[in-house]
């Protein structure tokens, strides 16, 4: 696409609960820069910090690779966490494997991978039971 | 409304990010499910929730809020307020439930976001 792209990486460390969301706030700060439109902003802040929150809760943490090309974002969210057996079924608005413990911290609506898609223009999951979950995440910008 | 009026209408204490208290708002939302406060928040400025952790203010930062208010007596952690001063977030915190405080600001013309779009 084009040449002039922002590429960043983040560690996202699992089960820390005051750390998680900050590499989506920080991309959501680099778009505000780049004056990217604050609805697209808002889009991609909630579908990454969704896949973020995920990592840390139920993948013991992971990695986010972001690349902002001059017309869309592509975000990877890549963990070697325990993976998804249904996929269709935890992509389903409400299934939760959440734990009482994370409930009670305000997760487990059920509602983060039913949002990353709905906010996503492209949205893949791959996922392995005991080897991990990978994430990839596009949004066009308009214009 | 201003921030500083809210507080005074829920007898709440304004425990972080004083420097936004002058601020008006308009419009809120309520819950303790973050992930639905991310599906269904469209533009409101203020977040109430039951909740006290450091995700109920990522997540207001995240959709451009400017105030949040701990109700049913939450106290505000260390992490809350810290991350309220750094991002402008007022945080006040209320001895009053949820349905209760959103029952005095509701009467006072604190509305729901009415545009639902999608
Ligand atoms: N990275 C992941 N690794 C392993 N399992 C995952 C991962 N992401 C999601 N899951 C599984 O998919 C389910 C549904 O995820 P989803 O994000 O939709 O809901 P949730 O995280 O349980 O709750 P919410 O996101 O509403 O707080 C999770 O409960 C979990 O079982
Ligand atoms: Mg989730």
């Amino acid at each position: 696409m084009s040449s002039n792209s922002v590429h960043l990486e983040f560690d996202v460390v699992g089960n820390n609960f005051v750390s998680a969301g900050s590499a989506s706030n920080e991309v959501k700060g680099i778009l505000k820069q780049l004056g990217i439109d604050p609805l697209v902003i808002r889009k991609i802040a909630v579908a990454m910090y969704e896949g973020e929150i995920n990592m840390v809760i139920h993948a013991g943490g992971g990695r986010a690779i972001v690349d902002i090309f001059e017309d869309k974002i592509e975000i990877v969210l890549i963990d070697t966490g325990e993976g998804i057996e249904d996929v269709e079924l935890a992509m389903k608005e409400g299934y939760s494997t959440a734990s009482e413990s994370i409930r009670n911290l305000g997760f487990g609506a059920g509602m983060g991978l039913p949002n990353m898609k709905r906010f996503s223009d492209k949205f893949e999951l791959e996922s392995e039971v005991g080897k991990g979950t990978t994430i990839k995440m596009s949004m066009l910008f308009p214009e | 409304m201003k921030i500083v009026d809210v507080a005074k209408l829920l007898n709440a204490e304004i425990v972080a990010g004083d420097a936004t208290k002058e601020k008006e708002v308009t419009c809120i939302f309520a819950s303790d499910l973050m992930s639905d406060v991310l599906a269904f928040a469209r533009d409101e400025d203020v977040l109430i929730s039951g909740l006290s952790n450091p995700q109920l203010v990522r997540t207001a930062a995240l959709l451009d809020m400017h105030c949040i208010i701990l109700v049913r007596g939450k106290a505000a952690t260390d992490d809350i307020i810290s991350l309220c001063d750094k991002k402008g977030i007022a945080c006040l915190t209320t001895k009053l439930g949820m349905y209760e405080a959103c029952g005095l600001l509701f009467q006072k013309n604190l509305i729901p976001n009415k545009a639902k779009s999608k």
